[in-house]
């Protein structure tokens, strides 16, 4: 009865405030491809460690080949031959290639303490030539390109025996060619019997490489369907099922508006060929995949990462962007994903973090003017409607959705009326989503221009006027709100260049 | 035939950028420089006396900076050798004058004086999760106040310990006035050089300065072999105990301060870089000598002592910003 090489059943996992996974199910027999496919944040990732150790399970039950397994750290897991290679690649740089592979079980000779580099070597080799890849032993990692890393991943993977294999988004760095090479190594281990899990967005790769999907939306299963039955909408469709809530509230027409920012031809090492325009009184929505150069182009246009070419129209003046601080003099504001890090010094009070880049404004004699300062970033906690004791409450004590407040006045006070929101509503709850959208809008009615970065469909599509989707660093399409739907935005996003 | 050795000089040069190879090549060269430098504008330079005396005032320093390139290569830093160091000595001091025990077992004691300071701040740096720095900072006070708490402040004579000034400055080669001193020195270079490249620790030295996390997630016990490097270290500072015990013939409690800092330098000099996975032990042993030999020659040729130590601060600056520069361009 038990032919089948793995079976999770009724996998459920919790962390604080949010139910990751729900009785999530997932079978994988010998010589099979699975694809796990699903939006991000559906789970895929937890359930993954979850099976490599690394998280553990609430509930539910694990079998392999038979017998219920419950590995509860990294080690065991590859003792009992579950192998992954993980999305960013976890290689020592420094290392050489058959160092990287065998490290935790290198070959020793005398006294089980001196190593021996030849035999090392020689075993990298064989591995090599078994997957019929040409990998010098020798080489260190920090010379390989990505894909050749990602090939010495999967040899360390094998090299513990692995009867099954995990892959999070194997391709999402390769070109064709070295795609196509990947396969072949994924068509050999098949017929091998290793059983392989392999996550990807990309839909017409799935297509070509696994034999069953399974599709998981939202921490719940959804389905498993056989690859040759199913048609690539059909499964996109299950990705996103769940009911979309675009509240069509009147929103402000801007097609009559003049442009504030156009952007034209811009280039860097992230992203390519971007061309966009942003008008005044605009929410502009960036979707696309994590990793899709969404980040990337803002970064370009506050100038915190250098770019190769490209022109930036403000208000009609061609402006060079060099430093964060010439974007802030040209009116824009970036509201960084990760507010903690690069947003807020949240152990300092409300009003330090609203004052702080204009504080040289209100000094005498060098000397900070608190009362004028006050009265603005009061003005500001009350306009935006911040919940907090007071003024001088340290930021660490609010909650994430009023921390988004704070740094959205501090940019408010700075005068930009070009604000780029990455994602706005990452870490804020239901609730205080809600009143952020309700800011946005508020913004917007008052003249200023807003380009909002959101790997939430839902989101983008109730509060954008106007949709660019990006895949792989490129632009790759333009929805108006009439024309936009979950599906079209899914198709742009992974459309590959 | 011919694409072959092409692919063999790519790997070649490929070697010399991703190693740290060019480094020690570039330190290799200035202390060859150095050394002709001071040669031609001094004839005292060149002597006998004069190089033994060199290499002698390299061992203490150059034997620290060996214990100390197994830590700044996982990513670390020790801030406690010097006065760890320090406490070696009055231990030893302790063993073989105040309890006269046999000098073998003081030696050693001494020495494992100092591997388990290092494992004390393994511990902290592992279990507890303190920062290198702190707890580092935390040993080089504590093991400060215990020397001299321990010696009541005044230094241990070893004169009526036979032969414990010989392990530094006799010489067991006979006929030649080759202080022993210099030749552990070498030998602790050896014994160094052999564990970073040739055992497991020395491999997972790098590993977990390259990429903490994935030696981690390679199913490797990070905390245990941290714990056995930090020991390590602390080992090669209870040597240098020793040896600075041994080359005074005295436990001196108030001495070592700041020379964890030279340590330091010498292995920067080296080419071992502060962000760990990258290092070598030849590279810091040329490190302590480009440092000593400099601080001589300037002294030969009456450059006031200030003024030496304003020029290794430059030196360690110019050291480190080669290293910005190549490692910038092989990114």
């Amino acid at each position: 009865m038990n032919s089948k090489l793995l079976e999770m059943e009724n996998i459920s996992k919790g962390f604080p405030g949010v139910q990751a996974l729900s009785k999530i199910k997932l079978d994988l027999n010998y010589g099979e491809v699975l694809a796990l496919v699903g939006e991000n944040g559906a789970g895929k990732s937890t359930l993954m460690k979850i099976l490599t150790g690394i998280y553990e399970k609430d509930e539910g039950t694990i079998h392999l080949e038979g017998k219920e397994i419950n590995p509860s750290n990294t080690k065991q897991a590859q003792d009992l031959g579950i192998g992954i290679i993980h999305q960013e690649l976890n290689l020592m740089p420094d290392l050489t290639v058959a160092q990287n592979i065998f490290i935790g079980k290198e070959p020793k000779s005398a006294l089980n303490f001196f190593l021996n580099e030849r035999k090392l070597n020689d075993a990298a080799s064989k591995l090599f030539e078994q997957l019929n890849i040409n990998l010098n032993p020798r080489t260190k990692i920090s010379s390989l390109t990505v894909a050749r890393q990602q090939m010495v991943e999967i040899a360390k993977a094998l090299s513990y025996n692995a009867k099954i294999l995990i892959m999070d988004e194997p391709t999402a760095a390769l070109t064709d060619e070295e795609i196509n090479t990947l396969f072949e190594i994924i068509y050999k281990l098949k017929n091998d019997g290793v059983g392989i899990v392999y996550i990807s967005h990309r839909m017409e790769e799935l297509k070509k490489i696994s034999n069953g999907i399974t599709v998981m939306r939202d921490g719940e299963y959804v389905d498993t369907l056989k690859t040759e039955e199913t048609e690539i909408d059909k499964v996109i469709s299950l990705m996103v099922g769940r009911d979309v809530y675009i509240e069509s509230k009147e929103i402000v027409k801007v097609s009559d508006q003049k442009t504030v920012l156009s952007v034209e031809n811009l280039n860097n090492k992230s992203v390519k060929d971007i061309n966009f325009h942003l008008k005044k009184g605009e929410i502009l929505g960036f979707a696309g995949l994590v990793g899709a150069g969404r980040t990337e182009v803002a970064r370009a246009i506050f100038g915190a990462d250098p770019i190769t070419s490209g022109k930036l129209t403000i208000k009609g003046k061609e402006v060079r962007i060099k430093q964060p601080k010439d974007a802030v003099d040209n009116g824009i504001g970036y509201l960084s994903e990760d507010r903690k890090h690069f947003g807020l010094m949240v152990d300092m009070d409300v009003n330090t973090n609203i004052m702080i880049s204009t504080m040289e404004n209100h000094t005498k004699n060098s000397f900070v003017k608190k009362s004028s300062l006050s009265k603005i970033s009061q003005k500001y906690v009350d306009k935006l409607r911040v919940k907090t004791p007071s003024i001088y409450q340290k930021v660490k004590f609010l909650s994430g959705g009023n921390q988004q407040k704070v740094v959205i006045a501090k940019w408010l006070v700075k005068d930009c009326d070009i604000l780029i929101f990455d994602e706005p509503t990452r870490g804020i709850d239901v609730g205080a989503k809600g009143e952020i959208y309700e800011l946005l809008n508020e913004l917007v009615k008052e003249g200023k221009s807003i380009i909002m970065i959101s790997s939430e469909l839902p989101e983008i599509l109730r509060m954008s006027h106007r949709i660019i989707v990006m895949s792989e660093g490129y632009i790759t399409g333009e929805l108006s709100r009439e024309e936009a739907s979950q599906e079209k935005i899914m198709n742009y996003a992974t459309t590959k260049m | 035939m011919e694409t072959h050795t092409v692919t063999r000089n790519n790997n070649v040069i490929s070697k010399l950028k991703g190693s740290s190879a060019l480094q020690q090549i570039l330190a290799f060269a200035s202390l060859i420089i150095l050394v002709v430098f001071f040669s031609i504008v001094s004839e005292h330079f060149w002597q006998w006396s004069n190089i033994s005396g060199i290499l002698l005032s390299t061992t203490v320093i150059g034997i620290l900076a060996l214990g100390v390139t197994f830590i700044i290569i996982t990513g670390g830093i020790d801030l406690s050798v010097g006065t760890v160091m320090t406490l070696s000595s009055v231990m030893t001091g302790v063993f073989l004058v105040n309890m006269n025990l046999p000098i073998v077992v003081g030696i050693l004691g001494g020495i494992l004086t100092g591997s388990f300071a290092g494992f004390i701040c393994g511990f902290w740096v592992t279990k507890l999760r303190i920062p290198p720095f702190i707890a580092t900072l935390a040993m080089m006070m504590i093991a400060q106040g215990l020397a001299l708490v321990i010696s009541g402040a005044t230094p241990i004579y070893f004169s009526g310990v036979e032969g414990f000034r010989g392990i530094a400055l006799g010489s067991i080669i006979p006929g030649v006035a080759l202080p022993n001193g210099i030749l552990i020195f070498f030998l602790m270079v050896i014994i160094g050089g052999i564990l970073l490249s040739k055992t497991i620790v020395g491999r997972y030295t790098f590993s977990i300065g390259s990429n903490e996390e994935a030696t981690r997630l390679s199913g490797i016990n990070v905390d245990r072999w941290k714990i056995k490097i930090y020991t390590i270290a602390g080992s090669f500072t209870g040597v240098a105990g020793v040896i600075m015990a041994s080359r005074l013939d005295s436990a001196q409690p108030a001495l070592g301060m700041g020379y964890e800092l030279e340590a330091i330098a010498a292995v920067v000099i080296g080419g071992t870089s502060l962000s760990g996975g990258k290092g070598s032990i030849v590279g810091t042993m040329i490190g302590a000598l480009i440092m000593s030999v400099l601080t001589n020659g300037l002294r030969i040729m009456s450059i006031p002592q200030e003024w030496q130590t304003v020029v290794v601060g430059l030196v360690v600056i110019t050291a480190v910003y080669a290293d910005i520069l190549r490692r910038g361009k092989s990114n």
